[in-house]
């Protein structure tokens, strides 16, 4: 207790000194805050996005299917059973089947994936209504990527052609019907959707689907013979695996203005236990042990980080309040890299991602102030009181 | 008799190592002081005076024989006993004062009471008497670089005497300060002397000091040269 007062006074007798490295402190602080903030607030947006776009409640594979490896989907297709079709009936399950195809959009060829969607489907934010239309070609809809890479706009018409369960080559033209925005790459791009009775009957494979996405409140218990359902967990692993990159990259930042906040307090440490002798010398001739002098001095150096969890605060609850309501404007849409991410990200603060910050760094500036001030309890009391010692 | 001392020394010696070799700053020193006594330390410059002085504080230790104050064997207290005893029976004062310069005076003169785990109440008492006897009580609320020499050491003499210990070590307090307030400091530590019956034990070489004190230590080359008691 005595410490605090006594760390407190000498604090604020060393004015300008002390709010310069409580200001960088602080600056520390609320970097890590505002980082780790973003980063959790784009982690949870790209999993909604993905949820709401693509995985549902999670997805049951046909056991062949791969989709990392499109030699596959020749075989990862099967027939749906009674359950299974009552279960789409009642919307609990949205049957896909994915081919590869070629399309020639301006006598350019290139090779797709072609996903037959449940047109009536209801809980994925895809807008399968528009493949409910009369018209002479097979309507498609496509993401905004795939229509800004392929030069494509609504009501182009282009060749599909695709091989059939029994290897036959056939063509048919496509109409695309609308071009949808999205934040989830994996919906986008390289892909045409169209209605599943349609492709079923190209592929000449009645029945069949390669994945089911559940509803989310579905009961994901049930096992379907020959189809492995896959978890939210497994699903979302690609984006926690992309957020932890993220987050080891920018760790070095604000490990960076740390380190230099760490420096400037054992700068003033060293500086004050040097220019202090005098000091250290009277505190011991009135009494106290070393021990408490190197204990006032790590206190000293330590409340740096308290005083500014105080500065920081002053700054970042008004920034952080704005941001976290508002959202952060990029001015860019991340799906045109491959990473789902959306084009205002919403920071997400939590009081543990706080509370984690303030005491990792309350206790490295502890260790940091404590270093130097160990050096107190080797000095001589009569050569401090000198204040000779080097 | 020996017991009524309040420090004893025997066959003390100070050695200091230096370069190879070692300087013998103090040789076979035997003094003997009672309670209340107001002595000095004097000797031209080197001459072992402020050595002397440390080892009594228990700041330093002697490298043969012994310093027994207040009861306790010098070479044999442990960092924690020496610390004890400072903090609760010696008062230090110094040429150069040594107050805490982010301190007010009021806060000075209190840092010794928080140490003793004093009641707030009874701080406040203490300091508030100890700067009535320096004449400080107007400069309260200043702080040290506020002050004049003058007015400084007597915040230090408050300092050291607030907890009124058994014991009060004064190496050169007047060598900063003018003949008046030379004059009136030594004047105050007198009457605290007679009034509290505090020992004061000096280390100087300055005439205004050597005329106040009831006895006269000369020290040379680190040996006792002459021990006189001075009738006033
Ligand atoms: N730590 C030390 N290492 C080596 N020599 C020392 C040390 N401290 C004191 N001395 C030597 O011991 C001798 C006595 O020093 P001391 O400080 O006691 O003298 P003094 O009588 O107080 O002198 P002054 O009047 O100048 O203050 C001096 O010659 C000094 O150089
Ligand atoms: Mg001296």
């Amino acid at each position: 207790m005595l410490a605090f007062k006594l760390a407190f006074r000498n604090l604020m007798g060393a004015g300008l000194r002390t709010w310069l490295n409580v200001i960088i402190l602080s600056l520390a602080f609320v970097m890590i805050i505002w980082f780790k903030g973003m980063l959790d607030g784009w982690d949870r947006e790209a999993k909604m996005d993905s949820i709401a776009w693509e995985y549902g409640g999670g997805e049951y594979w046909q056991k062949d299917y791969d989709p990392l490896d499109a030699f596959t989907l020749t075989e990862s297709h099967s027939k749906l059973n009674r359950d299974q079709l009552n279960e789409i009936d009642k919307g609990n399950l949205i049957p896909v089947l994915i081919s590869q195809g070629t399309i020639y959009p301006d006598g350019r060829m290139q090779t797709i994936l072609i996903k037959g969607i449940d047109k009536n489907q209801s809980f994925l934010k895809l807008p399968t209504a528009r493949l409910d239309t009369m018209i002479n070609e097979i309507p498609a809809i496509i993401g905004a990527n795939m229509a800004k890479t392929n030069r494509l706009e609504v009501g182009d018409i282009m060749t599909l052609r695709w091989r059939d369960v029994n290897g036959t080559f056939d063509a048919n033209e496509i109409q695309i019907t609308d071009i949808f925005q999205t934040n989830v790459p994996s919906v986008d791009g390289g892909q045409i959707w169209i209605d599943i009775d349609r492709h079923r009957e190209m592929m000449l494979m009645p029945d069949e689907a390669t994945i089911l996405v559940c509803n989310s409140d579905f009961r994901q218990d049930i096992i379907y013979e020959g189809w492995d359902f896959k978890d939210l967990d497994f699903l979302l692993k690609e984006i926690d695996e992309i957020i932890k990159t993220k987050s080891i990259g920018g760790s070095t930042f604000y490990f960076i203005l740390l380190m230099l906040a760490w420096l400037a307090i054992f700068d003033t440490q060293v500086l004050s236990i040097f220019r202090r002798q005098k000091e250290i010398g009277t505190y011991i001739a009135m009494g106290m042990t070393k021990r408490q002098v190197v204990g006032i001095f790590t206190v000293e150096g330590a409340m740096h980080s308290i005083l500014a969890v105080f500065v920081g605060s002053l700054y970042g609850i008004p920034l952080f309040w704005q941001q976290a309501s508002k959202g952060i404007n990029f001015g860019m849409d991340g799906s045109e890299f491959g990473i789902t991410m959306a084009e205002t990200l919403y920071p997400y603060y939590t009081l543990g991602l706080v509370v984690t910050t303030i005491i990792i760094v309350v206790l490295t500036t502890t260790l940091v102030s404590y270093l130097p001030a160990k050096k107190i309890s080797k000095m001589n009391p009569t050569e401090a009181l000198k204040g000779k010692t080097t | 008799m020996e017991t009524q001392n309040q420090i004893s020394i025997n066959k003390l010696s100070k050695h200091f190592p230096v370069g190879g070799g070692k300087f013998t700053a103090l040789k076979e020193i035997n003094l003997n002081f009672v309670e209340g006594e107001f002595s000095g330390l004097v000797g031209p410059s080197g001459s072992g005076k402020t050595t002397l002085l440390n080892i009594i504080g228990s700041l330093d230790s002697p490298s043969e024989g012994e310093a027994i104050v207040l009861g306790r064997a010098i070479s044999k207290l442990s960092t924690k006993a020496s610390a004890k005893l400072r903090k609760e029976e010696l008062g230090f004062i110094f040429q150069s004062y040594n107050l805490l310069p982010v301190y007010t005076v009021y806060e000075n003169v209190e840092f010794p009471l928080l140490l003793l785990n004093m009641s707030a109440t009874e701080r406040k008492n203490a300091v508030m008497e100890a700067l009535d006897w320096v004449g400080l009580i107007p400069k309260i609320k200043s702080k040290p670089p506020q002050l004049s020499g003058g007015e400084s050491q007597r915040v230090a003499i408050a300092r050291a005497m607030v907890k009124k210990p058994k014991l009060v070590l004064a190496d050169e307090p007047t060598a900063n300060l003018d003949a008046e307030n030379s004059f009136h400091i030594l004047e105050t530590m007198l009457k605290l002397n007679k009034d509290l019956k505090t020992s004061f034990l000096f280390a100087t070489h300055d005439e205004k000091v050597i005329k106040y004190l009831k006895r006269k230590i000369s020290l040379a080359d680190g040996m006792v040269a002459k021990d006189e008691y001075i009738s006033k």
